[in-house]
């Protein structure tokens, strides 16, 4: 069952349509409603290795829905701690909850100060209300 | 900016909240529900599409017949009134410039249902072509398509069972159409052919008796399980019929444009085959992707009845026989394909 739009506010948001829980020195990514709404049911997520590296504004992985394909960007810089295999296995999982069971990888980050960079809720609303 | 043509059920499909998209010049739905539901309705029970960007041509005249023969890749003359056909509009170079189904409709009168993309292209090849007693027409504006398909499409219609590939004027919910058992699914059903004012109660009518209203996403994904080509990836007017596997839609012992170098094609073999395959690796292939035996991917999705990703694309023919492994560059990344036998999936009516 496809999850209601929403935008949780304990989240930081990307404007590529991502979002990072940030706990102490992680973060657990993925990506936001409006993303996977606008991808469809999700039936495939390309996931990066655990000890890989991802960069702040570089895409990590892909997620595709039967039409379409597209690259999660990393909202954070950091090392990949864990990759959600629930996901792999069951991708339509990210529509069903984009922000609790549909994440896709924890990281540890490496360059702290880049949530500062982040939007909250209301600035990524803002966002979208743009497009 | 060019403007998007709408059909007669554009408010219907709004109201359900379909997921409009531009495609051919039209406005059409991608999806209502999701892509993977309503495939899944149309193999195991029966869905509904508007497919009336389709375009219409009609030939008439005492010479309509000899027009078409010298045309059209099959032998028309296999057909008689209340029949149709697969064929193709094919080009000096055997290339195919379209393929559609042509109806039987009188002795001397064919309608030819064509894809949307290529309605003015076929209506100017035959136009210049036309030679006295034959008078070729674009009646597009004049009828919406609906194609209902399914294993329960005749029985939820209330139609009475017919052969594949003939045609009949019916009745259904009270609107007269033309029911063609024709589709691009695989699964059993027709193709309704309606004039455009009575268009939407035909389409309430199908939705009545349960059919699934289903957008241009899950009938991709239905004609690629059973390997029908889409003209524009697959086929094109710098692909041959031979090549594309599409030689049964080929007579060649009769005269028709490109005939010589279809001969030659068959004759000497192809240089590239359009095979159908199914991925080993998990992976979803997509079109335009190389494929490491000589050729590219024309068409790819995943496959919701296999739940894996599926294919058609040219190879090399060293590489075309089933079972042979094949390797997909999935955006730098080699994965690995088996090729099959079509059709990829088999529908089990």
């Amino acid at each position: 069952m496809a999850a209601a739009e929403s935008y949780p506010e304990d989240l930081k948001y990307h404007r590529e349509h991502d979002w990072a829980r940030v706990q102490a020195d992680e973060a657990t990514l993925g990506i936001t409603w409006f993303a996977q709404d606008a991808l469809g049911e999700l039936v495939h997520f390309e996931a990066p290795e655990n000890g890989a590296g991802v960069t702040k504004d570089s895409s990590y992985g892909e997620v595709e829905s039967v039409k379409a394909v597209s690259e999660v960007i990393a909202p954070l810089s950091g090392e990949v701690v864990e990759v959600n295999r629930k996901v792999v296995d069951e991708p339509e999982t990210v529509n069903d909850d984009p922000y609790g069971d549909g994440w896709l990888i924890r990281i540890r980050l490496s360059e702290p100060a880049e949530v500062e960079s982040l939007l909250d809720a209301e600035a990524y609303k803002q966002v979208l209300a743009e497009q | 900016m060019q403007t998007l043509q709408r059909t007669p059920l554009h408010g219907r499909h709004v109201e359900l909240g379909a997921r409009l998209v531009p495609f051919a010049g039209w406005e059409m739905p991608v999806q209502y529900d999701g892509v993977i539901a309503e495939h899944r309705a149309v193999r195991t029970d029966c869905g509904v599409f508007d497919v009336s960007h389709m375009g219409e041509l009609e030939v008439e005249g005492p010479r309509a017949g000899e027009l078409l023969q010298g045309l059209l890749s099959n032998d028309l003359d296999r057909i008689g009134v209340g029949e149709a056909q697969y064929t193709l509009l094919t080009n000096e170079r055997g290339g195919i410039v379209d393929d559609l189904i042509v109806y039987k409709l009188e002795p001397f009168r064919y309608l030819l249902v064509v894809n949307a993309s290529n309605a003015r292209t076929d209506y100017e090849w035959l136009k210049e072509r036309e030679v006295r007693g034959s008078d070729v027409r674009d009646v597009s504006d004049e009828y919406a398509l609906l194609a209902v398909q399914g294993p329960r499409s005749i029985e939820r219609l209330e139609l009475p069972d017919a052969k594949p590939f003939t045609f009949a004027l019916g009745e259904i919910g009270g609107v007269d159409c033309m029911v063609n058992r024709t589709g691009y699914t695989g699964e059993r059903g027709v193709e309704l052919l309606v004039e455009t004012d009575e268009a939407v109660e035909l389409w309430d009518a199908a939705l009545d008796r349960g059919a699934k209203p289903c957008g241009l996403g899950a009938r991709d994904t239905l004609r690629l399980e059973v390997c029908y080509p889409l003209h524009g990836n697959d086929i094109s007017p710098n692909t041959d019929a031979i090549s594309a596997g599409l030689g049964w839609v080929c007579a060649l012992e009769k005269e028709f444009t490109g005939v010589d170098e279809l001969r030659r094609v068959k004759e000497e073999g192809p240089e590239r085959r359009l095979v159908a395959f199914v991925m080993v690796d998990k992976a979803i292939p997509r079109a335009g992707m190389a494929i490491e035996q000589g050729g590219e991917v024309t068409s790819g999705s995943l496959s919701p009845m296999l739940d894996a990703g599926i294919g058609l694309g040219y190879v090399d023919p060293a590489a075309a026989a089933p079972g042979s492994e094949i390797t997909v560059d999935v955006r730098g990344r080699p994965r690995k394909a088996r090729v099959v036998t079509k059709p990829i999936y088999k529908p089990a009516t």
